[in-house]
């Protein structure tokens, strides 16, 4: 494994990482806007560190540039989840 | 090996994904319920990106991209229509 | 080292059978629909695993996106109206004579199949190759099966005006009054899901995708358009309603039965202009199931259950 391969497995491993932080905060946070914040951090850094590692790892621009648009258009519709079922939380009792 | 370093993170995060369904099961709001299908849906996004290089096939790429876009779809559907008024449905 | 795959496929299966068993029991309606949908990315992974991306786009689609919104819109409307009937003894019996004599009838023909089969293997993977298709599936689906595939649709259409039969089409409601952060999302995201269709469609060819996965996303498309509260008055898009609905069938029809005039079997396609034709059928079918999906999801109402009003309106 080259150098360009390490520095893609550190990414990787950083993005998983990031991932089961956010599932713990899910699973240990006190309520639901606590937890929806642990979430978020999930879709934007757990994807996106991932999605750099596999894109360094791909070796093609057009792959690449996919997986950019997957991190994108994932981060779009998580941020617009995330805030309609907040503002839904707060105004039910 | 870097096929390998992918499958394994890609079971990390199936194990991320069983532990995520408690928070289903317990609740208490359907708000926090319907979060934890959301983190289904980006966490299956990333296993499929893992699966993509470790199995070799880029068309998996494209089934993350359809997974992405419409997990939006039922989150949408859940705060426009689907949310229940109590926190235990009939 | 451990086959990582054989942990994976495990784990898979294990979570899978339990959401299964959590979905089917759960006496919290909502909480066994949210299970639903997290049984469908599941399901996804399975299929993947399985070596079947094609399906599994097309569960993603489907299963984890659309289907979790209309049986979350199902349940709204179960909620709101409160009928809640016993199943009669009488109808549950009468019900499952019914189909166990369907069973059994299904299980006789299977067992007397003759023994002989032509293998698809051949054909599949070494195509003729004078429409430029690669993909097995499509190759099956279009060229291989088409008079299958042209009764699917005719099945999809029967169903779609059964359940318009049911449930009339539900008025489009107001805006809502606060901001809203679901429309301008949806506006951006328009373009994206637009152009993914699009390619699905045109990638079917070679690669996983076709007309089956496209239309599924056009469907959501129109889904979320329509949760956005950007659909336009139902007034103005029944015309493109009903003509999208029956697009599928009688392109595909059409096709079939005009190269009879050039001397070709029915449903053959001319060894000139196959890519052509197939990508016109298939546009036909990607149009008719984006518009049967969307008319599923259009007989629910917009209004929101008359208790949540009272509540709203007596806080």
């Amino acid at each position: 494994m080259n150098a360009l391969e390490w520095i893609a497995a550190i990414l990787l491993i950083a993005g998983a990482l990031f991932f089961f932080a956010g599932t713990v905060g899910m699973l240990r946070f006190p309520d639901a806007f606590s937890r929806l914040h642990a979430l978020t951090k999930v879709d934007n850094l757990g994807l996106g560190l991932l999605v750099l590692g596999l894109a360094l790892q791909s070796g093609s621009l057009a792959i690449a540039l996919k997986l950019l648009l997957i991190w994108v258009l994932a981060i779009v519709a998580a941020a617009t989840g995330a805030y309609l079922v907040a503002n839904g939380a707060s105004r039910r009792p | 090996m870097m096929q390998n370093i992918c499958l394994a993170l890609a079971v990390f995060l199936l194990l991320n994904v069983a532990a995520g369904l408690v928070r289903i099961m317990r609740g208490p709001t359907p708000a926090d319920r319907m979060l934890s299908a959301q983190l289904f849906g980006t966490t299956g996004v990333g296993v499929l990106l893992l699966l993509a290089e470790a199995m070799r096939t880029p068309a998996l790429r494209d089934v993350a991209l359809v997974l992405a876009l419409l997990a939006v779809l039922a989150v949408a559907a859940f705060v426009k229509r689907g949310w229940p008024d109590e926190a235990g449905g009939r | 080292m451990v086959n990582l795959y054989l942990v994976f496929d495990l784990l898979l299966a294990l979570t899978l059978m339990w959401v299964g068993w959590r979905t089917l029991t759960s006496p919290d309606l909502f909480r066994g629909v949210v299970l639903f949908i997290a049984f469908g990315v599941l399901m996804t992974l399975a299929w993947v695993r399985l070596e079947a991306p094609d399906v599994a786009m097309a569960e993603a689609a489907i299963g984890a996106g659309l289907t979790g919104a209309l049986l979350l819109d199902a349940l709204a409307d179960l909620r709101a109206r409160r009928s809640h009937q016993d199943i009669e003894v009488s109808r549950l019996a009468a019900v499952s004579v019914i189909t166990l004599a369907l069973a059994g009838v299904l299980s006789w023909v299977m067992l007397t199949l003759p023994a002989q089969h032509a293998s698809m293997h051949a054909p599949v993977t070494q195509p003729p190759n004078a429409s430029g298709i690669t993909n097995p599936v499509t190759l099956v689906l279009l060229v291989y099966r088409a008079y299958d595939t042209l009764l699917e649709m005719a099945v999809l259409l029967l169903a779609v005006i059964g359940a318009r039969a049911l449930h009339d089409e539900a008025p489009v409601g107001r805006a809502a009054p606060q901001y809203d952060l679901l429309a301008p999302a949806a506006r951006v995201l328009l373009p994206a899901i637009l152009l993914v269709a699009a390619y699905l469609l045109w990638a079917g060819a070679t690669r996983p995708g076709g007309a089956f996965q496209a239309g599924a996303v056009l469907g959501a498309a129109g889904v979320l358009l329509r949760l956005a509260g950007l659909l336009p008055s139902p007034a103005t898009y029944r015309r493109w309603m009903q003509m999208g609905l029956v697009s599928g069938f009688m392109v595909f029809l059409l096709v079939g039965v005009l190269v009879i005039f050039a001397g070709l079997p029915w449903l053959g396609y001319p060894a000139t202009h196959t890519k052509a034709l197939i990508l016109l059928v298939e546009t036909g079918l990607t149009l008719s199931i984006g518009m049967s999906l969307l008319s599923l999801f259009m007989s629910v109402p917009e209004q929101r259950s008359p208790s949540t009003h009272a509540r709203a309106s007596a806080s």
